[in-house]
């Protein structure tokens, strides 16, 4: 039996009021009339008015929205590969480099990989812009794709795939109707991850943008560097608000899978007895 | 074909983008600031062939990394960083560990539940969860009006662009890496083992000290590497939270590029707090295969 004391419980409650009461109190003050952050002057939705009546913000928003569906949809694809290669291509010239590639961005400082791709990008004379945060938020983001994805596919049976060449799917038809289908979650995890990272870097998008995309951080960060502002409390709460609607929804739609596997599993056993 | 096809497609890309850009900084370390664009030299002309490529070699020197050294603010703010980095940590696990216990001594039913609330901050924007801080430590911020208000105080406390700002933000944004690990070795933890201890003659006290603790190690360690590791180079914490006296590696790099302009020195930085950042990383690295092998 496991003891839960009033020491327990005192942490949980404590360690939890720290974790969310900055943000509650973020998205409290975001509906604060005065322009004097930290004084209550009654309920207002100003804030959100001038927010969306700012067209900076709404560009910005635009901007990042967009970096972050292209670089996390291609981070996806270029992750699962080097997923596939890292637990089923076996030896090849090379390999340790390989893999040393995917780990190392995981670890490394967003100062070092954001200087790092703008003297490149500099170097070979790109343009900077959204094409070039794309390369970049791409880049590192694949790397924590291909992480979530081969732990999965480590697990995987091979010898459904066997199942579906022998059957006559060619390499490709097995791959998209059998293997797909069963890390599917671990893909769609993946590209929530890379979409999220990509939301919310300002370090490595300040370094490899140009004078002609803003991303949402930077504004933000731009925002705030001087102090608290009404209108970045309100921005602060929507993006709080869809982030929570998110993370639940997902976790009732992989509850309900997790529900509806086991009950066909049951099912199959029931069946094959 | 296949294979090669699955192969060398993400091999390309990262080579590309990641070990040619680290190769370009390494290089820029070695050369010198210059008035030009790109502003530093030598550039290396392919077009003039192996006299080109020699010029281009006799160009670079150590100069920047001596420069470093002569510089006292580089290792200050090298040895900040570091001392900054370990003390936000010890805090970390302070408050982290009787989180993470206490989650797993929960009832099973209530554990994932509690284990999203860790995991949910995670997906809200790193710079936003800073910035919330900002408005709570102020120099008129509800922190300061609270204590005012109890009468704990009657001028203001100056938090705000300070370390122990700096602090707070460290071990707020980086809790749920802290808990994460140490929960997971906590949950596996067998009971009978602390009963075991308790028949035995331990105290309960005793029996946390020489079972519980011993027993999570593996999750402590992790998870004082995951907050080390990134603390050390960071940057939104100090520049929003900080003082113009917070002194971190990261912050210095950025100033060193957007405001000084000096590429060289800038990349010279990012070599040396790579080299830092190698020796927990290696450690880290061993950890965790230690760790699988012990499991598997």
């Amino acid at each position: 039996m496991r003891r839960f004391s009033w020491f327990n419980a005192t942490s949980l409650t404590l360690g939890f009021t720290f974790l969310y009461l900055p943000m509650i109190l973020l998205v409290i003050y975001s509906f604060n009339a005065s322009k004097l952050v930290t004084v209550w002057a009654g309920f207002s939705t100003r804030w959100y008015g001038e927010l969306f009546a700012d067209q900076e913000f709404l560009d910005a928003a635009w901007v990042t929205i967009r970096v972050a569906v292209f670089s996390s949809t291609i981070a996806t694809v270029l992750g699962t590969m080097a997923a596939t290669v890292m637990v089923r291509a076996g030896r090849f010239a090379g390999r340790t480099l390989f893999s040393g590639m995917i780990y190392a961005p995981l670890v490394m400082p967003e100062v070092i990989t954001g200087l790092s791709l703008l003297l490149l990008f500099i170097g070979i004379g790109l343009d900077r812009g959204i094409f070039t945060i794309v390369l970049a938020h791409t880049t590192f983001s694949m790397c924590y794709v291909s992480v979530v994805v081969s732990s999965r596919l480590a697990t995987f049976d091979r010898a459904l795939e066997e199942a579906a060449l022998d059957l006559g799917c060619s390499h490709f038809q097995a791959f998209r109707l059998v293997t797909l289908p069963i890390i599917a979650p671990a893909v769609i995890s993946g590209w929530l991850l890379a979409f999220t990272l990509s939301l919310d870097d300002l370090v490595i998008a300040s370094f490899t943008t140009g004078p002609s995309a803003t991303t949402l951080p930077i504004k933000i960060f731009s925002a705030v560097r001087l102090g608290v502002s009404p209108q970045i409390n309100a921005l602060s709460t929507l993006m709080i608000a869809i982030v929570t609607v998110g993370v639940i929804t997902a976790s009732l739609i992989s509850k309900r899978a997790a529900v509806a596997q086991a009950r066909d599993e049951q099912a199959a056993a029931r069946a094959t007895a | 074909m296949r294979r090669l096809f699955l192969i060398a497609v993400p091999y390309i890309w990262l080579l590309a983008l990641f070990l040619v850009p680290f190769a370009i900084v390494l290089k820029i370390a070695l050369s010198d600031i210059a008035l030009a664009i790109p502003p530093y030299t030598p550039t290396l002309d392919l077009s003039e062939g192996w006299a080109g490529i020699r010029a281009f070699l006799s160009g670079l020197d150590f100069e920047n990394f001596v420069f470093l050294t002569t510089d006292d603010l580089y290792w200050r703010a090298y040895l900040s960083s570091l001392k900054i980095a370990a003390v936000a940590t010890v805090i970390t696990l302070l408050i982290g560990y009787p989180i993470a216990y206490a989650m797993a001594r929960a009832a099973p039913e209530w554990r994932p539940t509690l284990l999203m609330l860790v995991i949910l901050p995670f997906w809200t924007s790193f710079l936003i969860r800073v910035y919330s801080w900002m408005g709570i430590l102020s120099s008129e911020g509800v922190l300061n009006q609270f204590l005012m208000a109890l009468g704990l105080i009657d001028t203001p406390l100056q938090i705000l662009s300070t370390n122990t700002a700096v602090y707070i933000g460290i071990v707020y944004t980086y809790l749920p890496f802290m808990i994460l690990p140490i929960y997971a070795t906590l949950e596996k933890m067998d009971d009978s083992l602390l009963e075991a201890a308790e028949d035995l003659g331990c105290s309960r006290l005793e029996a946390f000290w020489l079972v519980t603790i011993p027993l999570s190690k593996g999750g402590i360690i992790a998870g004082c590497f995951l907050v080390f590791i990134p603390t050390i180079g960071e940057f939104v914490i100090p520049s929003l939270l900080g003082g113009s006296d917070t002194l971190m590696i990261g912050k210095v790099l950025w100033e060193e590029f957007f405001s000084n302009r000096d590429w060289p020195v800038a990349s010279a930085v990012a070599i040396i707090l790579l080299m830092i950042l190698i020796v927990p990383i290696v450690l880290f690295q061993r950890n965790e295969q230690k760790a699988r092998e012990a499991e598997g």
